[in-house]
């Protein structure tokens, strides 16, 4: 949960990007970090292998000015998405606030979303948390590949594989060139805080 | 397990009284206190310091959360002292409870051994207030 600072008016704000190994959550944050670059006041932190694959999380602070007198402070995390880092994974997920699922529209990957997007019902499950009441946004990465001539699944298919049961929002996207990315990150935070007024609301007790 | 910790102003207040008190007189450079999801509740400095609190508290959650797990993979419940010494600056992290964690940062004019007996002052004490 958003840890909420009385002293100094503040709310921290955790957002986690999740999905399959090589489906674009770094890339989503690297963009971000490129187009918003007023707004974010440190650098963003990456802890990656040799070859570019998140080895336990990338790490991108947030500005959003103020609400209800209180400065918000979004937190925006990766997760590692190969399979064998389901331990860090899991760290990085403790104390979420809201989600974004990147899928992979790649019709090679069909299976690796529906995986992975089980895991995380899994995963938040050992937190007490339910994917289905939590704030979630899905997006369906690397739409721009179908032009090169890439077999990529249509989003009716990724809605029926992913999104049947959640009925969550969700945004074809490409991360490379920036199509909707900001789209999905601001549909996020607006979602999470909306879930977060109540407590501030009550004066963060 | 999942956590969430709301303090109140005069609990934040406390705490900063306790760190300023046992820690930042006796030439700490820096402390922060943190929770386990990565999240910053009080962050005190010497006033010359201008390290990115938010970071390092994201990255040392991270890290202890890692070295937790490795303790229990070797049978062990937790490794008591976690300490990284560079050639000017250390930190040195403490476990509060069970899911808080102080992180100091320190130069080579304060010695591990008096930083230790400190940092466990103040963490009993803090253990009373939350
Ligand atoms: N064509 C295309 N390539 C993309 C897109 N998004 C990401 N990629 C590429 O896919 C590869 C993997 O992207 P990352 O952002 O590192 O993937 P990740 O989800 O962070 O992967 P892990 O860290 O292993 O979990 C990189 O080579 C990206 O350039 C996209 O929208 N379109
Ligand atoms: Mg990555």
């Amino acid at each position: 949960m958003a840890l909420i600072n009385p002293k100094k008016k503040e709310v921290q704000v955790k957002i986690v990007y999740y999905g399959p190994g090589r489906g674009g959550k770094t890339t989503n944050l690297e963009y971000i970090n490129k187009k918003f670059k007023s707004r974010i006041k440190s650098e963003m932190v990456t802890v990656k292998t040799y070859n570019d694959r998140t080895l336990f999380f990338d790490f991108l602070p947030f500005d959003i000015g103020m609400i209800k007198g209180y400065t918000i402070k979004i937190q925006f995390y990766t997760v590692p998405g190969q399979v064998k880092y389901n331990a860090t994974r899991k760290l990085v997920l403790r104390g979420v606030d809201g989600i974004v699922f990147v899928a992979d529209s790649m019709t090679l990957r069909q299976e690796m979303n529906i995986r992975s997007l089980e895991n995380l019902r899994e995963n938040l499950a050992s937190f007490n948390k339910d994917l289905n009441s939590i704030p979630l946004v899905i997006q369906y990465n690397k739409r721009d590949l179908g032009k090169q001539g890439i077999p990529i699944l249509p989003i009716e298919s990724l809605e029926k594989d992913l999104n049947s049961t959640l009925k969550a929002s969700y945004f074809p996207a490409s991360a490379v060139t920036g199509e909707n990315v900001a789209a999905t990150m601001k549909k996020i935070i607006s979602l999470t805080v909306i879930s977060l007024k109540e407590k501030l609301d009550l004066g963060g007790k | 397990m999942d956590f969430t910790f709301d303090f109140n102003k005069s609990q934040l207040e406390s705490i900063e009284a306790i760190l300023e008190e046992e820690l930042i007189e006796l030439g700490v450079e820096c402390v922060v206190l943190i929770d386990l999801a990565g999240n910053v509740i009080v962050n005190l400095d010497n006033g010359r310091c201008e390290h990115d609190v938010y970071s390092l508290a994201a990255l040392a959650a991270a890290n202890f959360g890692a070295v937790s797990a490795m303790a229990n993979i070797i049978g062990e419940e937790e490794f008591s002292l976690l300490f990284h010494k560079g050639e000017n600056d250390s930190i040195h992290f403490s476990k509060i409870g069970t899911d808080l964690l102080l992180l100091t940062i320190f130069g080579k004019d304060v010695s591990l051994g008096f930083l230790r007996l400190k940092v466990t002052e103040a963490n009993n004490k803090i253990k009373e207030l939350v």
